[in-house]
């Protein structure tokens, strides 16, 4: 036996013994997963203690270096715990952008302290985080923000307002995207961690089309921050924003795996057997579906051996989004009169309706397709400037 | 096993992609062959560099004189001939027939000529107008020591310049069963086989077989007699894997000969490949193609491995990749403006040899079609 078969043979043993029988059902909805944070509100005991096993074993970031909270395992060494998950279809034991996002802009621009410090509380899922990026007037044009940190020797002092912060109103602290000098639009960005119970940060949710408000409005109005908080250099932030988008795009192309169902055809067969139009279009999209799971599998493999192209992750991100929304066209289409419900029990207070119109934002959050399209087409393919 | 090349599978990329471009160039060889009016379609000499190359050889064990490799580097090989439109035999001989005959009687008699280049094989499923291998109505009667071969086949790719085809008839069963087939396998010279040989669109040549009565031993049955499904799943597996990796390389070459153009191309003084309206299509497809290449490394894995999971990847990297060439080529030939309506442009072969790819095994919708079978719809 090869050491990773051996380490294959462990981890589903260890899968198998640890993780809680109703931890291998799939997720509902949004709702069902766990966040984490100082004040976390567990679904069940199950939730709970499947957090905490991974988290001792360092398994909710398997990949991170051990020191910081991580399992300090090698990229097949991960793949193998991510596959052994799949197999008994386990639940991601944490959701975080923290993990995501936060951590790996850390490892690569956080000095000592701050990855000793935070990148611990990351893994535990101790604490949970917001990203305060997007302004009313900074959308595709990210750079363009104003929210402005002015030095005031021992403290930056924060005014401003952000838009489309995901949970801002659960979040302990936020990763924020804030103006240190108006000389140059991108080298005058500086990236500040912050706690949002500091005076002077408030938060108001933004009722969506689906009924939900999974974004705020986030304000701050003189928020002291620690100058030991900001991370990378001053007036470099643009690169660890960059940096971090990449990992929010990957993070969002996952949307196109639909939560480890993939396919579709199988889950509504009933609403194709006398529908051979339907059919063909849920046929169609299952193909590309298993073909954008190999793309994934693809992209985290390269990635992990340093051999994606930086600008991967825009083509994922396009794909993956454009893919969800397909999915959930398909879903409506084969629920038929029933996914039009919005409140009834029976269609579980709307739940098809909900997440369809919820899958509107995958094409515009974190940089939309035409963005993405623009990324690929000038970093990838070198098409010269408009 | 990480989704990308090994350093030996990226090593036979480079050795592949410089022999192919210098050896099966666009001008040196598929031009050439049909200016010329070629009736193979083909060169000889070239087959016969593939063979010393050890190109033919790639999915014959090494127990019968072969490198032994797999699925993997059969398709680096496909997606430069892809790339450069050369004109081969190899996906059917090499890949498809290969598959079908090794570790058998027949594999003794014919790999040697197929591994030395001096033999070039075919592989006669289709009988309609449309890839059906279950519906496959051709009679195989029992008579004597062996059987009587009656019926016709269509769309034999290299039928005509074939020594030797590889047909599926029936046994047993009837039309639209799998079981009660059989595959033969049938020297050109047999008596009672006539062949029809049309060019194709891509100026390569097809064969309409007609069986009349053709005799053969027992010993031409590949596999066991009616349980040939079992042997035309495995070759058309690889056939159709080959295929996908083919396109995927005709897709490349498209896109890469248009991106360049969009950066050479001016008109109102600047690149074209400034518009948006451009750069976002040209994003679009790099992204379909790059899907379909991840899904088509991914089925030739499974097929190494031996996997369940195999059938089904292969039909969704055969109409992934299909999509995926179609867009490159009809995006190719629409963003190259009136030029690339002309024959002196390359473009038009890239679609051209797509058109005959997609065809090949099963198009996009036949294969959306099997996915859906297989995942239980």
């Amino acid at each position: 036996m090869t050491d990773l078969e051996s380490f294959r043979a462990e981890t589903r043993a260890w899968l198998e013994a640890n993780c809680p029988a109703e931890m291998r059902q799939p997720m509902r909805d949004e709702s069902d997963a766990c966040w984490g944070g100082r004040k976390p509100e567990y679904k069940s005991e199950a939730q709970k203690l499947w957090l905490e096993r991974m988290a001792t074993r360092g398994w909710t970031v398997p990949d991170w270096p051990a020191e910081y909270g991580g399992g300090g395992l090698s990229p097949a060494e991960t793949k193998v715990v991510k596959q052994e998950m799949a197999r008994i279809g386990a639940r991601n034991p944490l959701m975080s952008f923290g993990i995501s996002m936060l951590g790996p802009a850390l490892l690569k621009y956080g000095n000592e302290a701050q990855k000793k410090r935070f990148l611990t509380e990351i893994a535990r899922g101790e604490i949970r985080w917001c990203q305060g990026y997007s302004e009313p007037g900074a959308g595709s044009d990210l750079a363009g923000l104003q929210t402005s940190a002015e030095d005031r020797g021992d403290h930056f002092l924060v005014n401003g307002q952000k838009v489309w912060t995901s949970y801002a109103d659960k979040a302990d602290w936020i990763f924020c995207l804030v103006r240190t000098s108006k000389e140059s639009k991108h080298n005058g960005i500086s990236f500040l961690l912050f706690d949002m119970a500091s005076p002077g940060v408030s938060t108001k949710p933004i009722l969506l089309i689906s009924g939900n408000s999974p974004f705020c409005e986030t304000f701050f109005d003189d928020v002291q921050v620690p100058k030991d908080q900001l991370v990378g250099e001053l007036n470099k932030g643009w690169d660890v924003a960059k940096y971090l988008l990449g990992h929010e795009r990957e993070m969002i192309s996952g949307m196109g795996l639909g939560q480890g169902r993939v396919t579709l055809g199988d889950k509504v067969k009933a609403a194709l057997a006398d529908d051979p139009l339907l059919r063909a279009d849920v046929a169609r999209f299952d193909v590309d579906a298993l073909a954008f799971k190999a793309m994934s599998e693809r992209f985290i493999d390269e990635l992990k051996a340093g051999r994606a192209h930086p600008a991967q992750p825009s083509m994922m991100k396009y794909a993956g989004t454009e893919l969800n929304k397909r999915r959930h066209e398909l879903v409506m289409a084969a629920g038929g009169s029933a996914a039009l419900e919005w409140e009834s029990e029976a269609s579980a207070g709307g739940k098809y309706a909900r997440e369809w119109l919820r899958t509107k934002a995958n094409s515009i959050e974190g940089g939309t397709s035409e963005v993405q399209l623009n990324i690929v087409a000038k970093r990838i393919l070198a098409l010269p400037g408009a | 096993m990480p989704l990308y090349l090994t350093d030996d599978q990226a090593m036979l990329r480079e050795t592949a992609r410089d022999f192919m471009a210098e050896q099966g160039a666009i001008r040196a060889q598929l031009r050439h062959w049909r200016d010329k009016g070629c009736k193979d379609g083909f060169g000889h000499g070239l087959w016969k560099q593939f063979a010393e190359m050890g190109f033919t050889g790639i999915l014959v064990p090494e127990a019968e004189g072969g490198l032994g490799l797999g699925h993997v580097e059969a398709g680096i090989v496909l997606e430069e001939i892809g790339r450069n439109l050369t004109p081969s035999p190899f996906l059917v001989s090499a890949i498809a027939f290969v598959e079908g005959v090794k570790g058998g009687a027949a594999g003794e008699r014919w790999l040697p000529g197929i591994l030395s280049g001096d033999t070039v094989a075919a592989v006669a499923v289709d009988e309609g107008r449309k890839h059906r291998p279950e519906a496959i109505a051709m009679r195989a009667e029992r008579s004597g020591n062996g059987f009587m071969l009656s019926g016709e086949k269509s769309f034999v790719v290299q039928g005509g310049s074939a020594d030797v085809i590889l047909v599926a008839a029936r046994t047993g069963g009837a039309s639209g069963e799998t079981d009660g087939l059989t595959l033969f396998a049938v020297e050109k010279d047999a008596s009672g086989l006539s062949a029809a040989s049309e060019r194709t669109l891509d100026s390569a040549m097809a064969a309409r077989l007609r069986f009349d009565n053709v005799a053969v031993d027992a010993d031409a049955v590949v596999g066991e007699v009616d349980q040939g499904w079992a042997v035309l799943t495995r070759l058309l597996g690889a056939g159709r894997a080959g295929a996908a990796a083919e396109m995927i390389g005709v897709a490349s070459g498209a896109m890469d000969m248009t991106v360049d153009y969009l950066k050479q191309r001016t008109q109102f003084g600047v690149p074209v490949g400034s518009f948006q309206a451009l750069q976002h299509r040209a994003a679009h497809l790099y992204g379909e193609l790059e899907i379909a290449r991840a899904a088509t490394l991914k089925a030739q894995q499974l097929l190494d491995e031996g996997s369940d999971e195999a059938e089904l990847m292969v039909s969704v990297a055969k109409a992934k990749a299909g999509q995926a060439a179609r867009l490159a080529v009809q995006e190719g030939v629409q963003m190259h403006g009136g030029i690339g309506m002309t024959d002196e442009h390359d473009i038009g072969l890239y679609m051209k040899r797509d058109r005959a790819l997609d065809e090949l095994w099963g198009d996009a919708n036949y294969h959306v079609d099997r996915v859906a079978r297989l995942t239980g719809y």
